[in-house]
């Protein structure tokens, strides 16, 4: 960005960033914090493991980043491959 | 006495009337024939209401139960809204055909019997294909020609396994049947096309976006949906279907992930939420079914409303492509809160629909004791936060700054957008309202704290996983081949080898008759052309007078008729 840091919009600006990046640290481990108080019953064991819900949101999402990085390098083509402009049916 | 009239016709009279008249009358009716509409579901009784004799078979035009009005209700109400959304911004010819096309979604909900089934089937497919096209760019053009073919070829499928219960069982009913033998998987096919199950998903993710910004909002909600009622009503509990609809919820997470257009996003993002509910169809238990219809309902409000809030920004800007888009949130506040909300309702967090809809589907599995199927769901559900539920808002909204400043949503676009927020709260907020009118009794309570706490845990660190991969996700000026390369390449390909292989052999005749076979030459000539003579000697390829047409028309057409009498 050329501008300035304090011209940009407060919700772009640097400081703005780093505030919500340490809200975020704080909302997630109270997420997790708050099984401690509030047990989460699992229903087939692996479930009920401490922090199962955190662990599994995130590791399912690397997983999924990563395979359909995977799978890009396979699918992925130039955006005009098919060339619809010339009116090619 | 009008029991035989179905509600859709009010929405087909409605859609004649947007295309005759003007102005403020038009803009009457764009209100008056929705609104109708539902005041005419909420008439129709429990059970046939009417038969009619149809040829040989009586046909049962209308057939009310608690889940057909459901259906009918959302799609409705859709209509009002999407009018709402739409009047002032698109053309009449594509109010009039999204019109109809809501029509044939209605009365598919009331269809007692195969045949009207299949001939609302057909309505839809017609005048979808229409709303593609008002996209009116070469590629809407293409892509709905694409579309015709695929949903022609699934309601030729549908028709094969109807002909076949026909003629096999004598009954048209419309009632629950497994997918045991080729009758009832030709229905089960050509019902799935629809709900754009593998291996033809690529329809939905082709055509939706090339359609205009209001065309897509009534695309988004109509065809997959009524597809998910057929199911209801015609396979409930087929295993197969928990198989396809999980493979569905990977396809559409994975594809979105790896797409750059913003409404194409969003249609994949359908094919994943229709993944949850064919899936739960496949578990069909009361629970599941229960859930499948209630997801139905939320998602068409929340997917509309994210196709609307993408619709603003394609309007405002013309502009689709991630790696174009960003920062909007600047000048554009209401759009970019109602496509949050979209997307988090999408994401089911608590106190949204998705959250009081998706996790009946989840109790449904863990009632049925099916881990492998649940724990797939709730990796689902993270994906879901991370491929629409963040991708879309951050690409569109945040990101960077792409130094547009378009004005916000006009005024009835946003009121659509408004609408559609309250309705993703309060079924998120008062889910007994809202279970009281699902096909079955509703013994479940959504909001539990172990229930809440575990969610907000799978969904806040899923963001968590997405900003730490961000970098990883870089949008690029690039498409994902799909099972559609197969006819849009391949087949274009292999068309070209044929017809080269007969030029060659045309060649070869050509020499052949310098040879002294001038006989055989002239044969093949005549009937097939060749490449360079084409377009005047070859007995196929030269025009033909619009007489010679109608002679041979009449010749075959009294052949016919003496063959029948002989």
């Amino acid at each position: 960005m050329s501008k300035r840091d304090s011209d940009q919009h407060w919700l772009a600006r640097r400081g703005t960033i780093r505030r919500l990046w340490q809200i975020f640290a704080v909302v997630l481990a109270l997420t997790v914090a708050a099984q401690v108080a509030i047990p989460v019953k699992g229903y087939f064991g692996v479930d009920s493991l401490f922090a199962f819900g955190a662990l599994f949101g995130f590791l399912s999402c690397v997983a999924m980043v990563l395979f359909a990085k995977a799978l890009g390098i396979l699918v992925k083509r130039d955006e005009n491959y098919y060339d619809e402009d010339g009116g090619d049916v | 006495m009008f029991d035989w009239l179905s509600p859709a016709l009010i929405l087909v009279v409605g859609a004649i009337l947007i295309a005759l008249l003007r102005g403020a009358a038009r803009t009457a009716i764009v209100f008056l024939a929705p609104l109708a509409t539902l005041w005419a579901v909420w008439q129709v009784p429990d059970g046939v209401a009417a038969t009619m004799a149809f040829l040989d078979y009586q046909i049962e035009p209308v057939e009310g139960s608690p889940l057909r009005r459901l259906f009918a209700t959302i799609f409705a109400f859709m209509a009002l809204v999407g009018g709402l959304y739409a009047f002032r911004q698109s053309k009449w010819y594509e109010l009039a055909a999204a019109y109809t096309y809501a029509a044939g979604a209605v009365g598919v909900c009331f269809a007692g019997d195969l045949i009207t089934l299949f001939i609302y089937w057909e309505l839809m497919a017609i005048f979808s294909t229409i709303v593609v096209w008002c996209g009116g760019t070469p590629a809407a053009r293409a892509a709905g020609i694409r579309y015709a073919i695929m949903h022609l070829l699934g309601g030729v499928i549908l028709k094969v396994g109807i002909e076949g219960i026909v003629i096999h069982t004598g009954s048209i009913d419309i009632r629950p049947m497994l997918a045991t033998d080729f009758d009832t998987w030709m229905i089960m096919i050509g019902i799935l096309i629809n709900a754009a199950a593998p291996p033809v998903s690529a329809w939905l993710s082709d055509a939706y976006p090339s359609a205009s910004p209001t065309g897509s909002v009534f695309l988004s909600a109509f065809t997959t949906k009524t597809a998910v009622l057929a199911l209801i009503l015609l396979f409930p509990g087929e295993p197969v279907l928990i198989g396809v609809g999980l493979f569905m919820i990977m396809y559409g997470i994975i594809y979105a992930l790896l797409e750059n257009d913003a409404r194409r996003i969003l249609a994949y993002s359908i094919v994943n939420q229709v993944g949850f509910m064919v899936c739960a169809i496949g578990i069909g238990t009361q629970m599941a079914l229960n859930g499948a219809a209630a997801h139905a309902f939320a998602h068409i409000i929340y997917k509309a409303l994210l196709f609307m809030s993408a619709g603003v920004v394609v309007y405002r800007t013309g502009k689709t492509k991630c790696t174009d888009l960003g920062g909007l949130f600047r000048t554009m506040p209401v759009t970019t809160f109602c496509g949050i909300v979209g997307a988090i309702a999408i994401s089911s967090f608590p106190l949204t629909s998705g959250f009081t809809t998706k996790s009946l589907i989840s109790e449904a599995a863990i009632n049925e004791g099916m881990m492998l199927v649940y724990l797939l769901l709730t990796a689902a559900s993270a994906g879901v936060f991370l491929h629409a539920g963040i991708k879309f808002p951050w690409f569109v909204f945040f990101q960077k700054d792409s130094g547009l400043r378009p004005k916000d949503a006009p005024w009835n676009m946003a009121a659509a957008m408004w609408i559609f927020v309250a309705l993703c709260f309060l079924i998120g907020m008062f889910p007994s309202y809202f279970y009281a009118y699902l096909p079955y009794p509703v013994d479940y309570v959504p909001y539990t704290a172990a229930k809440v706490v575990f969610y907000l845990q799978l969904l806040l660190f899923s963001g968590l996983a997405f900003f730490l991969m961000l970098p990883l996700m870089k949008r690029t000026l690039t498409i994902s081949l799909d099972t559609d390369w197969l006819w849009r390449t391949a087949l274009t390909r292999l068309l070209r080898v044929v017809v080269a292989g007969a030029d060659a052999i045309a060649t070869a005749a050509r020499k052949a008759g310098r040879n002294g076979l001038a006989g055989l030459r002239r044969w093949v000539l005549r009937i097939v052309g060749s490449g360079r003579e084409r377009a005047t000697e070859g007995l196929f390829a030269r025009s033909w007078p619009i007489g010679t047409t109608a002679l041979w028309i009449a010749v075959l057409l009294s052949g016919y008729v003496l063959a029948y009498y002989l």
